[in-house]
C-alpha cells in the first residue's frame, strides 16, 4: 500500500503505524458535565464501515506526522490523506 | 533420449545425481529435462496413492516432478524439476516413498482407493471422537505431506529491495518483449520480469520463425537493445508472485538458485516493484484431458513435449502419440517428427480432424486407458465403436490453452468465459493500471501476441502522457486453434483432474452427488487444486466436469478466486534476510564497550542490550554479584547505565499547558531547575507510563518515559500535539539517543560528583531533592544534573552527549575508587526499586490504575489531563486492589511473582483470589525475599498473614503485608 503523504508525497504504508478511526480527533470536553458520558462513547463506540473510512496514521518511520487517510476499506482505495493537524484546526475554528 | 539441436550446450558436461544415482547432462537442462535425457521418465509418487509419476509439463506449472533439492542444510522439499536448471554437482531425491522409487510400500493406498475418496476424511475419522488426536490424526499426517525438512537453519543469505518504474511487464514472452521494446524505445522507466532464465517464453519452445529466421535471432536483438537502454531493467530468473495493492507487486529474484552454492551473492530477493502501469504477459498453461490411468510416466503435456523436443532436445520417448481436441496437437506432432521421434498416431477427438503432416491420424477418437506400471507403455484408443492398443513410450495430452490471469485477479476480478476460444480470459476488472497481452488475454498466436503487447505498451504508456511508437514487428504466423471442447474421456476407472492432489473425476462426481456443487465446495471437500501447484493445470478442467454434471454452462459453475503467490515463495525470502540477530536493530548503550571490557553480563530490553550485572573474580551465582552491587550501592556509591529510559524535549510558549493536559497530575506548578513526577494515563482512565518532568527553563522541559514504552509515549505526545491540540506552542523531539545519562546512587554520590563537575554547588541547600540543572563537567563538557533517585537513596542522574557517555563512565568508577563506586546492572537496580516500593513495567501492565499504585490522589479533578474523566468510572472507583509490600514469614520462603494471593484459610478459586504478586526479588537489606503484589484492600491491611499460592509447582508461602517502601519509608535519605 502507498499513501500520500501531504508533505512527502507517495510512502510506503509500512512507514506508518495505524491508530484506526479519524474520530479520536474530536476528544470530548472532560469539564463538561457529561463528560462521563461522552468519553465512554470517544474511547469505546467506534464506527466500522464497509467503503469510505477516515483513519489516522503515524508516519513514524518518516517524518512523525499524524496524517488523516481516506480509504476505502473495501478496494483499499486511498482516496486522499491530510495533515491531522489541518483538520484538527480546521474543525476546532468551525466549532468556535 | 537427446536430440540434435536445442539451446542445449553439448560442449560442456554437468553432473548430477538422482536417488544416488549418477547422469549427466549440460548447461540449459533442466533437472527435468536432463533427467528425461537419461530416459528416467518415474520422478515421484503421488500424493494420496503412490501412484508412479512422471514429468508432466514443462514449466512452473507442473503437478507431478517434485524433487528433494541439495542435501544437509540447504535440502529443499517439493522442488519442481522442471523449473531447476542443472548444476554441475546437483543432488535430488524422489518423494514420498519408502523404501524406494519403484518398490513403495505405501502403494497399498492404490487398492483402497475406494475408501480415500473426496471428503474421506470428514467422514472417516469422525468416530470415536477421542481417536481423533490420539491415533487418526497422527496416523493421517505421517502419512501425508511430501518431502521432508532439513530441520537445520538455512545457510544462505537473502535480501529485500524497492524498484519503481513506470511500466512492469509480466512475461518476457512474444507479447511482453514487444511491449519492453515499445516501452523502453520510448524513454519509459521499464522493469521486465521473466520467471525463466532466459527471455523469450514460448518462442524458445517453438520452432516459429520471426522475419524467417529463428526466432532466437531476433530475441539476441531485442536483448541486445535492451543491454543498450539505461532505462529498462531486465529482471530473469524474477517471478512476479503477486498484485498488491496500489500499483505494488511482490516479486522473488532466483540470484543463486542455479548455482550449487551462492557463494559472495545472496540466493534470493525479496522485491517491492511500485509500478504506475503494469502489462500482464503471462502466456498460458496448457490443460489436458482426463482419461483412465492418465497418470502414468510418460504422459505429458503436448506442448511440453514439443518444448523438450524444441529447446532442450530431449523426448521421453523414442514412439509418441499425440491426443488432441485441437489443432496445436497436430503442431506437436509435426515438430516431433522434424526431430526424428516417431509419432505412432494423433489421437483426435475432432470427427473432421485433417493429418498436417506424415503421421497416422484416428480423427473422432479418443484414448481411454493405458498400460505401463512405473512407465507409458501404450493406449487404448477408443473409435468408430471398437478399441485398439497402440505401443507408445510417451504421449502428448493437448486440451486447449488456459490464460494465465491469475495476476489480473489477485484483487478479486473474475474471469469472463469466451465461448469461441473455450476458455476464461481477464475480466474487466484488474488492479488498477493494469493491462493484459499475449496469450494472457487469449492472443496466443505469435503475430497477435506481439501486436497485443505493443499496443498495450502504447495504451500503457499514454495514459502516463507518454508517447510510444508501435515498433515494427517481425513477420510472425498465427496457428488457429480449432479447439472442440472435450473435458474428459467417458468411462470406468479413475481418471486424473488434479495429479498433485489426486483429484479424479470420480471425485468430482462425487462432491456432486453429495450437494458440493460451489466451486469453492468442490474444492474443498475433493483438496481439487489446494497442493503447491494451485491446480493450474486442473481448476478449468475440474470446472467444466461439474458444469456437465450440473447440467449448468462454465460460466455459470463459476471460477475459483486466484490468490498471490502464483507460484510457492520460500519463507526465507520473505524474511529477506531478518533473521536471527538481525531481526531486529541491536541498540547498545553509550557505556556498552566499558561494561563490556569489566565482564559485564548483558541482557536484552526490548531491542537494548544492557548490563545486567558485573561479576567479579570469585564470584560463582549471579546473585552473589547482585546482592554485592546493591549493598555497595546503599552503602557508598553506585553507577548504572540508564540511557535506554526515553527522553523527550519539550519547548515552546506553551509547553507548561501542553504537559499539564497529557500528566494526570499537575504539572504547570513546576518551577525552573525542579523536577516532579509525572504519571500518565491511557484515555480509559487505566495508568499507561511514568517518569520524569525536569523544567530546565521558562519554555523548556525534558520529560522520561520508561524504557519499553519510550516509542508508543513519543507517538502519544505527538498524538496529542497535533490531534488534539493543534493550538498549542508546543515542539517536540526524541532526545533518547541524543544523551548518555547515568543514575550515581547512594550516600557517597554528592561526593563522587563533586569530583567532576565543574564548580558546580551541589550542596543540599543549593542543589536539594528534585532539583536540575545545566552544567559543565570534566572541563567543560555540557551536562544535565537531575537530583532524583529510583533506589532511595541520596542519588542524581547526570546527563551528557551520548559520545562521552563510554568515557564518563570509565572516569566516575576511577575517580569514585576510594568510596567504593560500584557499576551496576539491570538487576541491582531492579532489587533497589522493589526495595524502595517504586512501580515498574510489572505494574504499569496496562490493567492498573493510579489508585490501585497507591497515586489515586495524584489525579488531579481541577483538569482536564487525558484520562482523568475516565479514572471516575464507577468498576475502577470501586477496584481495591492496592500495592502492598510482602514479606515471608519465614524467611527462608521464596515470593514468586505470578503467585496468587488468597486470605490465610480461604479455599483457592476465582472466587476467594484477592491478587497477586507483580515483581519479586531477594533483598540482601532485609535478608529475604521480598515482592509486590496488588491486593484487595491492601492498604488497610498491613501486619495480616496471607497466603501465596503458585500451584504450578505446588507452592503455598505465608506472606505478611508491609509497606511497599521496605527501604526508608520517610525518604529522608532521599534528602540529605
Amino acid at each position: 500500500m502507498l499513501i500520500p503523504h501531504p508533505l512527502l508525497g507517495p510512502r510506503d504504508a509500512q512507514e506508518f503505524t495505524y491508530l484506526g478511526d479519524a474520530a479520536l480527533l474530536n476528544r470530548p470536553d472532560g469539564m463538561a458535565a457529561d463528560a462521563q458520558a461522552a468519553f465512554n462513547d470517544y474511547v469505546y463506540l467506534r464506527d466500522n464501515p464497509a467503503g469510505v473510512h477516515r483513519e489516522l496514521w503515524f508516519h513514524e518511520q518518516g517524518d512523525r506526522s499524524w496524517v488523516v487517510v481516506t480509504r476505502n476499506t473495501v478496494t483499499h482505495e486511498i482516496l486522499g490523506a491530510e495533515l491531522a493537524r489541518d483538520v484538527a484546526l480546521a474543525a476546532k475554528a468551525g466549532a468556535a | 533420449m537427446r536430440l540434435a539441436g536445442g539451446l542445449i550446450d553439448l560442449g560442456r558436461t554437468l553432473r548430477f545425481t538422482f536417488d544416488g544415482k549418477p547422469y549427466e547432462g549440460h548447461p540449459g537442462d533442466t533437472l527435468a529435462s536432463a533427467l528425461l535425457a537419461n530416459d528416467v521418465r518415474l520422478v515421484g509418487r503421488s500424493f494420496k496413492y503412490h501412484r508412479p509419476r512422471g514429468v508432466f509439463s514443462a514449466g512452473s506449472e507442473e503437478p507431478n516432478a517434485l524433487v528433494e533439492l541439495r542435501s544437509g542444510a540447504r535440502r529443499e522439499p517439493n522442488t519442481r524439476a522442471t523449473v531447476t536448471e542443472l548444476f554441475d554437482g546437483l543432488e535430488a531425491h524422489s518423494q514420498n516413498r519408502w523404501p524406494s522409487l519403484s518398490f513403495d510400500a505405501l502403494a497399498v493406498n492404490d487398492l483402497f482407493a475406494d475408501f480415500l475418496t473426496a471428503g474421506f476424511y470428514y467422514k472417516t475419522f469422525m468416530w470415536p471422537r477421542a481417536l481423533w488426536e490420539k491415533l487418526y490424526e497422527p496416523a493421517i499426517r505421517r502419512a501425508a505431506g511430501l518431502g521432508s525438512l532439513s530441520m537445520q537453519p538455512d545457510p544462505d543469505a537473502y535480501d529485500k529491495g524497492f524498484l519503481h518504474c513506470d511500466l512492469l511487464v509480466v512475461g518476457a514472452g512474444a507479447a511482453g518483449l514487444a511491449a519492453a521494446l515499445t516501452a523502453a524505445r520510448a524513454g519509459a522507466r521499464v522493469i521486465l520480469a521473466d520467471e525463466d532464465s532466459r527471455l523469450g517464453g514460448r518462442l524458445l519452445s517453438e520452432s516459429d520463425r520471426l522475419d524467417d529466421a529463428p526466432a532466437g535471432e531476433w530475441i539476441t536483438k531485442a536483448e541486445a537493445e535492451f543491454a543498450s537502454l539505461p532505462n529498462i531493467r531486465v529482471m530473469r530468473r524474477t517471478t512476479v508472485f503477486g498484485a498488491f495493492d496500489h500499483g505494488v507487486y511482490g516479486a522473488v529474484e532466483r540470484v543463486s538458485d542455479h548455482l550449487a552454492e551462492p557463494g559472495a551473492q545472496v540466493r534470493q530477493t525479496l522485491w517491492r516493484i511500485t509500478a504506475k502501469r503494469t502489462i500482464l504477459a503471462a502466456g498460458a498453461t496448457e490443460r489436458h484431458i482426463p482419461f483412465r490411468n492418465n497418470d502414468r510416466p510418460g504422459i505429458i503435456l503436448a506442448g511440453a513435449l514439443r518444448a523438450y523436443a524444441n529447446r532442450w532436445a530431449v523426448s521421453p520417448a523414442r514412439r509418441v502419440a499425440i491426443f488432441t481436441n485441437n489443432d496445436d496437437g497436430h503442431r506437436t506432432a509435426r515438430d516431433l517428427l522434424a526431430k526424428g521421434v516417431g509419432v505412432a498416431a494423433v489421437v483426435d477427438s475432432r470427427a473432421d480432424a485433417r493429418a498436417t503432416g506424415d503421421y497416422r491420424l484416428i480423427a473422432g477418437a479418443t484414448v481411454s486407458g493405458s498400460k505401463g506400471r512405473l512407465g507409458l507403455t501404450s493406449i487404448e484408443v477408443t473409435h468408430g465403436g471398437g478399441t485398439e492398443w497402440i505401443a507408445c513410450g510417451a504421449l502428448g495430452v493437448s486440451g486447449g490453452w488456459n490464460p494465465n490471469v491469475h495476476l489480473a485477479s489477485h484483487h478479486r476480478g473474475r474471469p469472463i468465459w469466451d465461448e469461441a476460444l473455450q476458455t476464461f480470459l481477464p475480466g474487466d476488472d484488474f488492479p488498477a493500471g493494469m493491462v493484459v497481452a499475449g496469450a494472457a488475454a487469449g492472443q496466443g498466436g505469435t503475430a497477435a501476441a506481439m501486436a497485443s503487447g505493443a499496443e498495450a505498451a502504447v495504451t500503457a504508456l499514454s495514459a502516463l502522457g507518454i508517447e510510444a511508437k508501435r515498433p515494427t514487428l517481425p513477420r510472425a504466423e498465427d496457428a488457429a486453434a480449432g479447439l472442440q471442447p472435450l473435458w474428459h474421456v467417458p468411462g470406468k476407472g479413475r481418471a486424473w483432474v488434479d495429479f498433485q492432489n489426486d483429484v479424479t473425476v470420480k471425485d468430482v462426481k462425487l462432491a456432486y452427488q453429495e450437494n458440493m456443487r460451489p466451486v469453492e465446495h468442490l474444492k474443498r471437500w475433493t483438496t481439487l487444486g489446494m497442493a503447491t501447484d494451485q491446480g493450474k493445470t486442473a481448476n478449468v478442467t475440474a470446472l467444466a466436469v461439474m458444469a456437465e454434471l450440473t447440467g449448468k454452462s462454465i460460466p455459470q459453475t463459476g471460477t475459483t478466486i486466484f490468490r498471490p503467490p502464483y507460484t510457492p515463495v520460500s519463507l526465507s525470502v520473505l524474511g529477506g534476510g531478518d533473521s536471527g540477530a538481525h531481526f531486529r536493530p541491536t541498540r547498545l548503550t553509550p557505556s556498552h564497550e566499558w561494561a563490556k571490557a569489566q565482564g559485564a553480563v548483558f541482557v536484552e530490553v526490548g531491542q537494548w542490550m544492557r548490563a545486567q550485572y558485573f561479576p567479579q573474580a570469585g564470584e560463582t551465582h549471579w546473585r552473589q554479584t547482585v546482592d554485592r552491587e546493591v549493598l555497595a550501592t546503599r552503602k557508598g556509591v553506585g553507577i548504572c547505565d540508564v540511557t535506554t529510559l526515553g527522553k523527550v524535549d519539550v519547548q515552546g510558549a506553551d509547553a507548561a499547558e501542553f504537559l499539564d493536559r497529557l500528566y494526570c497530575n499537575a504539572m504547570k506548578s513546576l518551577k525552573v531547575g525542579m523536577v516532579r513526577y509525572g504519571l500518565m494515563l491511557r484515555e480509559d482512565g487505566h495508568a499507561y507510563d511514568d517518569g520524569t518532568c525536569a523544567r530546565l527553563g521558562e519554555q523548556h522541559y525534558v520529560v522520561t518515559t520508561t524504557t519499553a514504552q519510550a516509542g508508543p509515549v513519543y507517538r502519544h505526545m505527538e498524538f496529542a500535539r497535533q490531534c488534539l491540540w493543534p493550538e498549542l506552542d508546543v515542539q517536540l523531539i526524541s532526545t533518547t539517543d541524543a544523551w548518555a545519562q547515568f543514575s550515581v546512587a547512594g550516600p557517597s554520590a554528592r561526593r563522587l560528583l563533586e569530583r567532576v563537575v565543574d564548580g558546580f554547588d551541589l550542596s543540599n541547600e543549593a542543589f536539594p531533592f528534585m532539583a536540575c540543572a545545566g552544567l559543565t563537567v570534566c572541563g567543560g563538557l555540557r551536562a544535565r544534573l537531575f537530583r532524583i533517585s529510583f533506589s532511595g537513596e541520596l542519588a542524581y542522574e547526570i546527563a551528557v552527549p551520548a559520545r562521552y557517555g563510554n568515557a564518563l563512565m570509565a572516569r566516575l568508577v576511577e575517580r569514585g575508587a576510594d568510596l567504593g563506586a560500584t557499576p551496576y546492572g539491570t538487576e541491582a537496580l531492579g532489587v533497589m526499586r522493589i526495595e524502595k516500593g517504586h512501580a515498574a513495567g510489572n505494574e504499569l501492565n496496562g490493567q492498573t490504575t493510579a489508585q490501585m499504585l497507591g497515586m489515586g490522589r495524584m489525579v488531579s479533578a481541577k483538569k482536564d489531563a487525558i484520562g482523568t474523566v475516565m479514572t471516575r468510572r464507577e468498576g475502577l472507583v470501586a477496584e481495591t486492589r492496592t500495592l502492598v509490600g510482602l514479606q515471608p514469614v519465614d524467611p527462608a520462603e521464596p515470593v514468586v511473582a505470578g503467585s496468587h494471593l488468597f486470605a490465610g484459610d480461604a479455599a483457592q478459586n476465582t472466587e476467594t483470589d484477592q491478587g497477586w504478586i507483580t515483581s519479586a526479588c531477594y533483598s540482601p537489606h532485609l535478608g529475604s525475599a521480598i515482592g509486590l503484589g496488588l491486593l484487595a484492600n491492601g492498604a488497610e491491611r498491613l501486619g495480616e498473614v496471607i497466603v501465596a499460592a503458585n500451584p504450578l509447582q505446588g507452592q503455598r508461602v505465608a506472606l505478611r503485608v508491609v509497606s511497599p517502601h521496605f527501604i526508608d519509608p520517610e525518604g529522608e535519605r532521599l534528602r540529605v
